[in-house]
């Protein structure tokens, strides 16, 4: 029993990781998100074209590649990171690609009048777009950024390859010494399913608050 | 940091090899998704509460956990209980029945696109339950879903590299393998990320036509005449 107890923290140290993982990854990929996402529709063409490379490129190769070439290849150039960097990197570029598309498209579907009364009233572009446009496409962008969030807790399980401990890593671990696949794989299926379950649901009592004042805007 | 080409060369044709693998996961994986996401879809629709809810469990759970320690948990498990599978086998069964998941979801949206009128008519022409789903239903939902169908056949290509934890030899086992052994990192790696991008970029314009061919309101009543 007692051993079972020492292997439970074990992949409990590792469940911390994933959780560092996601929560740093989020909100990284929620800053990517957010500047690639008002990059695709700004006015010049240099940073809209820069933002749509971003966003095919890190859309098109996949996250375990990024995370290799993260870690691997990018010493070669001088930037050396830790695991935990390189896992944050990748993964914060990765799902802050998908983000972007979200951000650009829920932007977009704000309407057209919201922008001319913003513009009626003389407000600055920037203005319009703080306390007008954005708040109101934050209400679309919440249920998918919730999805997004769950891929990215899903991605980091590929984090345990490039030899940081997280919840996999160490459940490998427990495997390798004790010769026993099916408890520790359980175990953080299991784990894995509560966090994203957490996110959902902090996902939905968030869209509640935001959404609050808005049901007579959209249609 | 400097790019090789004469080891560019070199180490291609291994790459290769290993990209036949990826298009044979791929594409297996993905005809395991499209059926099994049919069924999926269409227990989750039963009036049975004791077939529908375990099938939503079932995707639910599969949908919140990772596709990594799922492919662990067959490739690792399956074997204890008597049914031993080669890597690539446990490998598209787990990337088949994650996706099938996600394929669920698309064949859900497509049936209940259907409009009602077409159950009702269905009943009223006295068709059992099969024969409204093979002739009434399924012709008229599965165009529309051909778009995002392909877009799960892009996502799941891009998953494969997964298999190499589970030592499938697909492409990106052998651009590990090759640079371990070589200690050059920058190619191999760089080559399966350029192999990646241009299958994407190609299937991006690839998925544009085929909504405009088959998607929302493209030739919706014209299918079946």
């Amino acid at each position: 029993m007692d051993m079972w107890l020492g292997y439970l923290t074990l992949i409990l140290q590792g469940a911390w990781i994933t959780i560092q993982l996601t929560v740093y990854g989020c909100v990284f990929a929620l800053v990517v998100a957010i500047v690639a996402g008002l990059g695709r529709i700004s006015r010049f063409a240099a940073v809209r074209w820069l933002s749509v490379a971003y966003v095919e490129f890190f859309r098109g190769t996949s996250i375990f590649v990024q995370l290799f070439w993260a870690y691997y290849v990018l010493p070669l150039g001088g930037l050396t990171l830790t695991p935990m960097q390189a896992g944050v990197l990748a993964l914060g570029l990765n799902v802050g690609a998908y983000g972007a598309e979200v951000v650009r498209s829920a932007i977009q579907s704000v309407d057209a009048g919201q922008r001319e009364a913003g513009i009626a009233l003389n407000l600055t572009r920037y203005q319009r777009m703080r306390y007008v446009i954005f708040p109101q496409a934050f209400a679309v962008m919440l249920p998918t950024f919730g999805n997004n969030a769950i891929e990215l807790l899903k991605g980091t399980a590929i984090v345990s390859l490039i030899s940081l401990s997280d919840m996999t890593f160490q459940a490998q671990v427990v495997r390798a010494q004790t010769g026993n696949t099916a408890i520790p794989f359980l175990t953080i299926l299991v784990l894995y399913f509560a966090m994203s379950s957490v996110i959902s649901f902090g996902v939905r009592r968030l869209e509640k608050r935001v959404g609050r004042g808005l049901e007579g805007v959209r249609s | 940091m400097d790019w090789d080409w004469a080891f560019v060369w070199q180490i291609l044709p291994t790459l290769l090899q290993g990209a036949q693998i990826t298009v044979v996961a791929t594409l297996l994986g993905f005809v395991l998704a499209a059926v099994a996401g049919l069924l999926l879809a269409v227990l989750r629709r039963s009036p049975n509460k004791l077939i529908a809810r375990p099938a939503n469990g079932f995707v639910e759970f599969v949908r919140g956990t990772p596709l990594l320690v799922q492919l662990y948990f067959l490739f690792y498990i399956l074997p204890g209980l008597g049914l031993t599978l080669p890597p690539l086998a446990a490998g598209v069964i787990g990337l088949g029945l994650h996706y099938a998941t996600y394929t669920a979801e698309v064949y859900r949206a497509g049936i209940e696109n259907v409009p009602r009128g077409q159950w009702e008519a269905a009943k009223a022409c006295n068709l059992t339950i099969p024969q409204t789903w093979l002739h009434v239903i399924f012709p008229q939902a599965i165009f529309p879903m051909i778009p995002a169908l392909a877009n799960y056949l892009i996502a799941m290509f891009k998953e494969t590299p997964l298999l190499s934890a589970i030592t499938v030899l697909e492409l990106m086992n052998q651009a590990r393998s090759i640079a371990n052994y070589n200690y050059r990192y920058l190619e191999p790696i760089t080559l399966v990320g350029v192999f990646f991008l241009v299958i994407s970029l190609i299937s991006v314009i690839g998925i544009k036509y085929l909504e405009r061919r088959f998607g929302a309101g493209a030739g919706r009543g014209q299918a079946l005449s």
